[in-house]
């Protein structure tokens, strides 16, 4: 499962992952591998990615939107606090 | 033969024009680089929002959902040209283009509207400015200092205002001009109709849309969405205008400084062949005072 998050500043993180959880408008939800497709606008909040070798890695985001489409995930973040 | 010290004082002019010129190159040559940087880091952001919105559209084009920037049926037929140049000369044709393009839109596209006074134009860059305020056009505002310190949050406070102008009835077109970054030589004039929102998919066929889930619902996705796509869109255009403004600089700077040290080698020659020509000259009165004296 793939993954791109963009900011409209730079390219924050792209690469395999296991799973993300994501702040979505109704509650943070985490995406695995063969998730539906979905459109979700994001809150400010955490995004957490378990990486190929289950390694975490953590964003702070300030809201946005995530589109995940067989297999593919884009979030695009308004901007990350680092 | 030209004399010797206009030659000299030619010389030494066009030799300082040129150090002018390559350092003017150099200053564009690193700003464009940063310039280039923040365009081609925005465009995937831009392409993708682009992506999920014109999905979304697909999907929506059978729902009845309400869109305010959607085109309006019965509207006062208002137009707001936005024209975006530089703050600054001396990058050969960057700015007449925008500036003829504008000028050619209001009398081509827009003679009824320019007749009624219904055409308005607001620009971003000194030079759009000066010159559109001598025509006597409707100028509203002027946003030249954005480029001041070009930020995401300064330029979609203007797209808020932009967008609201909308809402609010004051125009029914909101349309901008500006020059496209395609390399550091190569700039794209570009119109680009900004409001309203065509939620018309190109190629929707093939791009079936999937069965997504939409969270928290389609409205509300829509409705936050689509202002973001035009603060994009705005924020895309300046930025592409100011690197290809860069560009254009860089470009035409150096086409000065070869032009000038061109000047400088047929000057160069002109002002030896000059002070040999003296040379020989004094030769011959010396020698053939000599001979007048010996004969």
């Amino acid at each position: 499962m793939k993954i791109e998050i963009i900011t409209p500043d730079r390219k924050i993180y792209t690469g395999e992952i296991r799973s993300v959880r994501v702040p979505g408008r109704k509650g943070s939800f985490q995406v695995l591998k063969d998730h539906a497709p979905i459109i979700s606008t994001l809150d400010a909040g955490p995004v957490i990615i378990a990486d190929d070798q289950g390694t975490e890695v953590r964003f702070e985001i300030t809201g946005g939107v995530i589109e995940v489409k067989r297999n593919r995930i884009i979030l695009l973040a308004d901007s990350v606090v680092q | 033969m030209a004399n010797l010290k206009a030659i000299r004082v030619r010389l030494s002019s066009v030799k300082s024009t040129r150090q002018i010129t390559s350092a003017m190159k150099m200053v564009a040559a690193a700003k464009l680089r940063k310039a280039q940087d923040a365009i081609v880091q925005l465009r995937p952001y831009a392409d993708k929002l682009n992506e999920i919105q014109s999905g979304l559209s697909a999907a929506l084009r059978d729902t009845e959902v309400e869109n305010v920037f959607a085109a309006r049926t019965k509207g006062n037929g208002k137009v707001l040209l936005v024209v975006i140049t530089s703050n600054k000369g001396l990058c050969g044709a960057f700015n007449a283009n925008v500036i003829r393009e504008a000028k050619r839109i209001m009398a081509e596209k827009y003679p009824a509207e320019a007749g009624r006074g219904d055409l308005a134009v607001m620009t971003v860059g000194k030079k759009a400015h000066d010159v559109l305020k001598k025509l006597k056009c409707n100028l509203v505002e002027d946003h030249s200092d954005l480029f001041h310190g070009l930020t995401f949050d300064r330029v979609s406070a203007l797209a808020d205002k932009l967008m609201q102008l909308y809402m609010t009835k004051e125009y029914d077109t909101v349309e901008i001009i500006y020059n496209q970054f395609k390399n550091a030589a190569v700039q794209k004039l570009t119109v680009e109709n900004y409001l309203p929102v065509s939620m018309a998919v190109e190629g929707s066929e093939k791009s079936a849309p999937s069965d997504y889930i939409y969270e928290p619902d389609q409205v509300s996705i829509v409705s936050e969405l689509i202002p973001k796509t035009l603060r994009i869109q705005l924020y895309r255009a300046l930025l592409d205008s100011f690197a290809a403004e860069h560009g254009a600089r860089m470009t035409a700077m150096h086409q000065a400084t070869d032009n000038a040290t061109d000047l400088i080698r047929d000057l160069t020659l002109q002002y030896n062949k000059a002070r040999q020509a003296s040379i020989t000259n004094q030769l011959l009165e010396v020698v053939s005072g000599a001979e007048a004296l010996n004969g």
